[in-house]
């Protein structure tokens, strides 16, 4: 047991308390105090991930309350990597709020990213299931602030609506974890995995029940396809760097089914065999068929992202919907993947957005932009990754999916599908990047043919009145660009990495062993009885070993 | 007392349901507060429902109720109400801005961008 686990939780909410009610009217120190957690919280998880890499799986009694009543932490190989993962994309991401600016339009911008952080950090690391609603609650509510940031009536709206969906998702959580708890009396998911395993097939209607109410529930976080409608609108209204950091919260709902769907719910368990394995691939195929109708038919470019994460979920999901080593091991690389790139486009379309002044981000020809070849280069490396074009990491991570539904029935639909969608997917950025980069020159050129006035002649010339410019922000566009580049060029190690991370999902007994056997306070008569014995002789008896 | 438990939990889930599918913010907030009604009482009976029996597991005491169920409809209950307040405040302030309290985007946005 080591105390580093409860870090990235511990860390984040506690800089939060302090830039809330110390920093909040200074805003370089709470810029300061925020990047130096998020860079340390980067070393800790980083920390983590080294110590989780060699197979050995760590866990955290909170309380020092051992697994079935108290509560877990578990640090295994997949959850130090998204915790990692998470850690590298709010470090840019706020390295790009300071420098754009975002952080100062609204108030509490770096409180509120803490929180977001922790309730993150949380979700992945916990061990139990109510502690996982807890941790999407707070995840959940530091992003209704975040989603509102610097406020305007459109967003608000966008905002109304995003938690209102919500809100009626966490009800269905709760309904799921009640039926879990009514069938099973535990929300350990340790535990949850041997008793569910001991249920009779013959009389498992209500788990049966429970297990695709909490199917639905984190389809809803993971903007699975009939359950999409609340992504486009938020992401596009949310402050760039926002729906820059909101990438992972899709995430966070394709690791819960990953993490329950191997575990407790593995697809070769009698129960609830045949439950979500005949639809969970249709409808994701489905949702990849939308994400990238929707690339080619948006009409903003924030929009366009928007539909264009919706897609890579959708392949995300075909990949999990799989349900077999190969086919998680792919989506795990495809995670990585489209975080990055999903992160790297908002931050590129909102560079954009601050050159083309009232235009914003509607896909038509306005006048170029200033340092318009540099944001083009970046918008088109973007593009690549996101469509799945070769060289990036996106085109590796599709052939991983490809061959890993290869066996499957579907094969020819899927195949099918993935490679049509990409191709709309190829369009729509296409058509953006020449409307937004190509037609302006055009135009330009046309104007300047007119005979305007001359002060509308120096307007063209001086679009950037600040003469501002993007260090900052270039730096942290820069950084995951490149870190999708090292996505690809270490394409081998990272796909054995992940290999051993699927083989520990699917070989759940370490990690149930791990929690369920270490020593702590128990809550059984002979414990409690011993325990008051021991008080007499002191307290410190109870320390549990590291 | 299942029978009227389960049905009680059913009727505020279908009313609240009905409320959120009027899409304006007023009758959904309500509606998901009856949801939350609903889904407390739920989680409550998933420890089964015993009359008169404490809470606790005692030397002597052989009819107890399961506390866990209680513990997390506590926190349930703290969500919900926090959940609640920034719905409120969100949707006063969409509603304030625009003049117009419908969950829906307006029509007219789809034809002018």
């Amino acid at each position: 047991m080591t105390h580093w686990i409860i870090a990235p939780i511990i860390l984040p909410a506690m800089l939060a308390a302090f830039i809330l009610l110390v920093v909040r009217f200074h805003l370089t120190l709470a810029r300061t105090f925020s990047v130096a957690g998020v860079a340390s919280l980067l070393a800790i998880a980083a920390g983590l991930a080294w110590r989780a890499s060699d197979g050995s799986i760590d866990i955290y009694q909170l309380g020092n309350w051992s697994a079935p009543f108290g509560i877990v932490l578990v640090a295994d190989r997949l959850s130090t990597m998204m915790v990692l993962l998470t850690a590298v994309l709010a470090l840019f991401v706020l390295l790009y709020a300071i420098g754009s600016g975002w952080d100062k339009r609204g108030q509490h911008f770096h409180a509120l990213f803490q929180f977001q952080l922790m309730g993150i950090m949380g979700a992945f690391l916990t061990g139990d299931l109510f502690n996982l609603f807890v941790f999407f609650e707070v995840l959940l509510i530091a992003s209704y602030g975040l989603m509102i940031h610097s406020g305007g009536t459109r967003r608000l709206r966008a905002g109304t609506q995003y938690v209102l969906y919500n809100l009626l998702g966490s009800t269905l959580f709760l309904f799921a974890l009640g039926a879990i708890y009514a069938e099973t009396g535990t929300l350990n998911m340790a535990d949850l995995a041997g008793r569910v395993a001991q249920i009779d097939p013959g009389n498992s209607t209500g788990i049966r029940v429970a297990a695709v109410l909490l199917l639905m529930v984190f389809a809803v976080k993971a903007a699975i396809a009939p359950l999409h409608f609340w992504l486009p609108s938020s992401y596009a209204e949310a402050p760039a760097p926002v729906a820059a950091l909101f990438g992972i919260m899709t995430k966070v709902g394709a690791y819960a089914i990953i993490r329950v769907y191997t575990m407790i719910f593995p697809p070769d368990l009698e129960t609830t065999s045949g439950l979500f394995g005949m639809w969970l691939l249709p409808v994701a195929l489905i949702g990849l068929l939308i994400g990238m109708t929707g690339v080619l038919g948006a009409k903003k470019l924030d929009r366009l992202v928007a539909f264009s994460v919706i897609g890579s979920m959708g392949m995300l999901m075909t990949s999990v919907a799989l349900f077999t080593p190969a086919g998680i091991s792919a989506a795990l690389y495809y995670v990585i993947h489209s975080t990055l790139a999903a992160a790297a486009l908002f931050l590129i379309a909102d560079l954009i957005r601050s050159g083309r002044g009232e235009a914003g981000l509607d896909l038509r020809a306005a006048l170029p932009i200033p340092g318009g070849a540099m944001i083009a280069a970046l918008f088109f490396v973007g593009a690549i990754a996101m469509t799945g074009l070769p060289p990036l990491s996106g085109f590796v991570g599709k052939l991983l999916i490809l061959n890993a539904s290869f066996d499957t029935p579907l094969m020819w639909v899927t195949w099918a599908v993935i490679l049509g969608s990409s191709l709309l997917a190829v369009v729509g950025f296409s058509r953006a990047g020449s409307v937004l980069f190509w037609k302006s020159h055009q135009l330009a050129d046309q104007i300047a043919d007119d005979s305007l006035p001359d002060d509308e002649q120096g307007a063209l010339e001086t679009r950037d009145p600040k003469g501002h410019i993007p260090v900052l922000e270039l730096v942290s566009i820069g950084a995951l660009l490149a870190l999708l580049v090292a996505h690809t060029v270490f394409a081998g190690p990272v796909t054995r990495y992940m290999g051993a991370t699927t083989a520990q999902l699917f070989a759940p007994e370490p990690y149930i062993r791990a929690v369920l056997d270490a020593p702590g306070k128990d809550m059984s008569r002979d414990a409690y009885h011993a325990e008051e014995d021991g008080a007499a002789e002191g307290t410190a008896t109870s320390e549990g070993g590291n | 007392m299942e029978l009227l438990f389960a049905s009680s939990v059913g009727l505020l889930t279908a009313a609240g349901l009905y409320l959120v599918f009027r899409l304006r913010t007023f009758p959904v907030i309500l509606g998901t507060s009856l949801l939350t009604y609903a889904v407390n009482l739920f989680l409550f009976a998933s420890g089964r429902l015993t009359v008169g029996a404490p809470p606790i597991l005692m030397d002597g005491v052989t009819r107890y109720t399961d506390p866990l169920p209680q513990a997390l409809v506590l926190t349930a209950i703290v969500i919900s109400f926090g959940m609640t307040a920034v719905v409120v405040v969100i949707a006063l302030g969409a509603y304030l801005g625009a003049d117009d309290d419908h969950v829906n985007d307006p029509k007219e946005e789809g034809a002018d961008t």
